[in-house]
C-alpha cells in the first residue's frame, strides 16, 4: 500500500492533507432551528475532495464498509463529472445512500482505513456518498431493472435501516416483499431516533418511497406478535420466509430512587416525542413537550448529544450531559461531540445520578449525584468507573433525560415459540442471519444489541442474499 | 385509512365509534387497547377496545370528547376516515373460571367494561357490575350491562341515580364472598374500589391508562409502580393489581401534561379547528 502512496504522490500534485471542510449552519443560528446542521458539499467542493483519493489498487477502505460500496470506484466516477454512474455505483450495494452519508460512522469504518489518513485527514468519503444522493434525490429517481417475478413472498417485520435494505435487495431480485411497521411512519430509529438537524426525515420519506417504487408493500401499524404472530405469516399468510428486523427499542432505566418523577424523560420518549411526533412544532402538531431552563442529559452516546441538542433547540437556557466515565470513554460521534459543544452543551464527566428529588407536584427539581474515577477496563474495554465514597453533590434541574441504552424490543420473542433467543433478549442467527427457525431470518440491533444504522444494514445484506438462496431452493 | 362506519352518541360527549379494521377485529379480545392517531399531525391516543366482530371486520372504541384530540375525533361522522389505528395492544385480561366476580366501571370504560362481563359470564361466572358515573346523564349501557350480569347496581357522584358514591361496596362484599374484582374506570375510582376490597382479601384487577406515546414498549413514559417495581402500563399490562399499585404516583404522571393539553383544546376551541392556532 504505501508503494502506491509514494507512486502516486510522484506523478501527481501532492495530496492535500486536510479534507474539505463541509459547510455548516452557524452554531448561534442552529442552535435555535431543527434545520439540518451540515449543509452539504457544492459540486467544486465535492470534486475537490474526490481528488483526494488515491484510487488504491487494493482498497482498504471498502474493507471497513459494513455493506462493501465499492468506494474508488464510485469517486473516479464523480471525479469524471459522471455523477449518475456514480450513485448507481453506490446503490449497486448501498440502497440508503442519502442517509448513510449523514449518520454512518465513517471515522470508524471506510474513512479509518482510509490511506490518504495515514498522512493528513482521510478523503470525507460518507460527504462525497451524501453530495451523490442529494444530486440524485432532487433530480429524481430512476429504478433499478427489477428481476422477474420468482412468485415468492417474503415478509419483513420493521421497517428501520435492516428492514429497508433487506426489503430493497429482496424486491430487485423479483421476490414480493410486504414490511409490517409498528409504529405510523416507516424508518425505525431513522424517524424516531435521530432529530431532524442531523437527518431531515424528508430525506428518509424519499428513500423509503424509493423502496416502494421496487414493488416493496408497506404496512404501517401493524405489531407483528400482537396481530399476526411470526408462525401465522408463515402458515396462514402465504409468506414463504420472514426477516425479523424489530431493533433495539426498549428504554433503560437507571433504577433510582425518584426516577417516576414528572420532568424524567427516557431519551426514547424525548426523541419520539420530538422526532416522530414532532412536539417541537406544538400546539401545530398535537403532541405536547415540556421543557425546563436546566436539562441534564444523563449518558454520553450519540443518544445522549442527539437529545441535549435537541433541548437545546426547544429552548432550554442550559443543557448539561452528565457521564460516568471520561472525554475519552465518550462513544458518540466526535463530529457530534464536537458539534454539540460548538452550540454550547456543557459536559460533566465522571459524575452519576443517586436520586431525583421532586417538588410538592411530583415533578423534578433536583439531582443528587456522585462522583466517579476509572478502575480497570471492563468487559467493554472502557475503564470501569467506580463511585467515589461521599462525594455526593446535588444539582438543580427541571428536566432530566435518561440516555443510557436500549435493550432489543421483547414483543417478537415471547409471542414466537421456538425462536432461540440470548439471556440478553437478543436474537440468535448464524453467520447468514438465519434463526433457529426455518424460513426465519434476522438482523440489526435485534441481534448485535444497539449498534450503528450501517452495521444494520450489513446485517440486512447478508440476510437477503441467505433469504434469497433459500426460497430459491425451496 | 380505518373508515368509520358507525359514530353514536352514547351520553353527552361520550361517543362510540365502529370502523373497520378486519385483521385487528380478527385478533382483539377483552382488555386489549388501540392508537388511534385522528391525522398527520394527530397525537397517538390510546383507547381501550369496546367491542370487536371478527365477521364483519369491525372493533368499537368510545371516547370522551375532553381533549383536542377527543374533540377533533368526535367532529368525524359515519363514512369519515381515521388517519391511522395501530392494535390490538397490551396483554389480554385473564378470562376464566373464578367463581363470583364483582366487576365495577366507571365512565367511558363502562363500554369495554360490557365485553369484560360477558366474557366472564361465557367462562361460567358468576358477575355482580356495578355501573357508576358522576351524574345520571352520564350513563349509558346499563340495560345491556344488566342483561349480562347476575346481579346489577348503579352509582353516581351525586346520587342522582342509584347508590351515593361507591360506599355501598362494603356492604355488598360483607354479604357476600366474591373470588375476584374487576375495576376499570378513572384512576381515583380504581384506587378507592381497591382500597374497598383489601380488607376483604379480594384479587383485584385494575386496567390502567397511563399516559402513553408509543405504547408498544418504547418509550416508558407509562411507567407505573407496582410493588416497588417499574412496570410499563402498555407491554407489562394495561391490567395489574389493584392492591399493589401505587395509585399516587401514577395520578400525579397523568397530570404531567395539563398545561399542554389545556393550551392545546383552548386554541382549538378559540379557532374553530384550525390546527395553528390562527397561525
Amino acid at each position: 500500500m504505501e508503494v502506491a502512496v509514494v507512486a502516486e504522490s510522484k506523478s501527481k500534485p501532492k495530496i492535500k492533507k486536510e479534507a474539505v471542510p463541509i459547510p455548516k449552519q452557524k452554531p448561534e443560528e442552529r442552535r435555535h432551528n431543527f434545520n439540518e446542521v451540515a449543509l452539504g458539499y457544492t459540486e467544486e467542493q465535492a470534486l475537490e475532495e474526490a481528488n483526494r483519493c488515491l484510487q488504491c489498487p487494493k482498497p482498504q477502505c471498502v474493507t471497513g464498509c459494513p455493506v462493501e460500496i465499492e468506494i474508488p470506484a464510485f469517486i473516479k466516477l464523480l471525479r469524471e463529472g459522471k455523477y449518475e454512474e456514480a450513485i448507481a455505483k453506490i446503490k449497486e450495494k448501498n440502497s440508503l445512500p442519502a442517509i448513510c452519508g449523514r449518520v454512518c460512522p465513517q471515522e470508524e469504518q471506510c474513512q479509518l482505513k482510509c490511506v490518504v489518513g495515514k498522512v493528513g485527514e482521510p478523503v470525507s468519503i460518507g460527504r462525497l456518498e451524501r453530495f451523490l444522493a442529494d444530486w440524485e434525490r432532487e433530480r429524481g429517481f430512476k429504478v433499478p431493472e427489477i428481476a422477474k417475478p420468482t412468485g415468492k413472498k417474503v415478509a419483513v417485520i420493521g421497517a428501520g435501516p435492516a428492514g429497508l435494505t433487506v426489503a430493497a435487495d429482496l424486491a430487485k431480485l423479483g421476490h414480493k416483499v410486504v414490511i409490517f411497521e409498528a409504529l405510523h411512519l416507516p424508518g425505525g430509529v431513522l424517524v424516531y431516533g435521530i432529530p431532524e438537524f442531523r437527518l431531515p426525515k424528508k430525506i428518509v420519506q424519499a428513500e423509503v418511497d424509493y423502496i416502494q417504487r421496487l414493488g416493496v408493500e408497506l404496512k404501517c401499524g401493524f405489531l407483528v406478535g400482537r396481530t399476526y404472530t411470526i408462525p401465522e405469516l408463515l402458515k396462514e399468510r402465504g409468506f414463504d420466509a420472514v426477516f425479523i428486523g424489530t431493533g433495539a427499542g426498549l428504554p433503560a432505566f437507571m433504577n433510582v430512587p425518584g426516577e417516576d418523577l414528572g420532568g424524567i424523560y427516557s431519551a426514547n420518549e424525548f426523541l419520539i416525542r420530538v422526532n416522530l411526533m414532532k412536539s417541537y412544532a406544538f400546539p401545530c402538531y398535537d403532541t405536547p413537550i415540556r421543557i425546563g431552563k436546566h436539562v441534564v442529559v444523563i449518558g454520553g452516546g450519540n443518544v445522549a448529544m442527539d437529545s441535549a441538542r435537541s433541548a437545546l433547540r426547544l429552548g432550554a437556557e442550559e443543557v448539561c450531559i452528565v457521564y460516568r466515565r471520561s472525554r475519552e470513554e465518550l462513544p458518540a460521534r466526535k463530529e457530534e461531540i464536537e458539534n454539540a459543544e460548538q452550540e454550547g452543551i456543557v459536559c460533566k464527566f465522571l459524575a452519576a445520578p443517586t436520586r431525583f428529588i421532586g417538588d410538592e407536584k411530583g415533578w423534578v427539581k433536583q439531582m443528587e449525584c456522585i462522583c466517579m474515577e476509572l478502575g480497570p477496563p471492563d468487559e467493554s474495554g472502557r475503564r470501569r468507573p467506580v463511585p467515589v465514597k461521599g462525594s455526593e453533590f446535588v444539582m438543580d434541574t427541571d428536566t432530566v433525560i435518561v440516555a443510557i441504552g436500549r435493550t432489543p424490543n421483547p414483543i417478537i420473542q415471547r409471542t414466537t415459540e421456538g425462536l432461540a433467543v440470548t439471556k440478553w433478549g437478543t436474537i440468535v442467527v448464524d453467520e447468514n442471519g438465519k434463526t433457529s427457525l426455518e424460513g426465519v431470518y434476522a438482523g440489526g440491533d435485534i441481534v448485535t444489541g444497539e449498534a450503528t444504522v450501517i452495521s444494520a444494514m450489513g446485517a440486512g445484506k447478508k440476510a437477503a442474499r441467505a433469504i434469497h438462496e433459500y426460497l430459491m431452493k425451496k | 385509512m380505518y373508515k368509520i362506519l358507525k359514530n353514536e352518541e352514547l351520553a353527552p360527549k361520550i361517543k362510540l365509534f365502529e370502523v373497520y379494521a378486519p385483521e385487528m377485529a380478527e385478533k382483539a379480545k377483552p382488555g386489549q387497547f388501540i392508537i388511534v392517531i385522528v391525522d398527520e399531525k394527530g397525537e397517538r391516543v390510546p383507547l381501550t377496545i369496546a367491542d370487536y366482530d371478527a365477521k364483519k371486520g369491525t372493533i368499537s372504541f368510545v371516547f370522551n370528547e375532553v381533549g383536542k384530540s377527543t374533540k377533533q375525533l368526535g367532529l368525524l361522522k359515519k363514512g369519515d376516515s381515521i388517519w391511522n389505528i395501530t392494535g390490538p395492544l397490551g396483554n389480554p385480561s385473564e378470562i376464566k373460571h373464578f367463581g363470583r366476580v364483582l366487576c365495577v366501571a366507571g365512565g367511558v370504560m363502562i363500554a369495554p367494561m360490557r365485553l369484560q362481563v360477558k366474557a366472564l359470564r361465557y367462562a361460567g361466572n358468576v358477575v355482580v357490575t356495578v355501573v357508576g358515573a358522576r351524574i345520571k346523564d352520564l350513563l349509558f349501557y346499563e340495560d345491556e350491562i344488566k342483561a349480562l350480569s347476575n346481579e346489577f347496581y348503579v352509582a353516581t357522584d351525586d346520587g342522582s341515580k342509584g347508590f351515593k358514591g361507591l360506599d355501598f361496596l362494603k356492604d355488598v362484599l360483607a354479604k357476600e364472598k366474591f373470588d375476584r374484582c374487576v375495576v376499570m374506570g378513572p384512576v381515583v375510582m380504581m384506587k378507592n374500589v381497591s382500597e374497598i376490597t383489601k380488607p376483604f382479601g379480594i384479587p383485584t384487577v385494575v386496567t390502567l391508562t397511563p399516559i402513553m406515546v408509543d405504547g408498544m414498549g418504547m418509550c416508558g413514559v407509562c411507567r407505573v409502580t407496582v410493588d416497588r417495581k417499574m412496570m410499563f402500563g402498555c407491554v407489562d399490562g394495561p391490567e395489574f393489581d389493584g392492591h399493589k399499585v401505587d395509585f399516587d404516583g401514577l395520578i400525579k404522571r397523568q397530570r404531567m401534561f395539563l398545561p399542554e393539553e389545556r393550551l392545546s383544546s383552548l386554541l382549538w376551541e378559540l379557532h374553530g379547528g384550525c390546527r395553528c392556532g390562527g397561525k
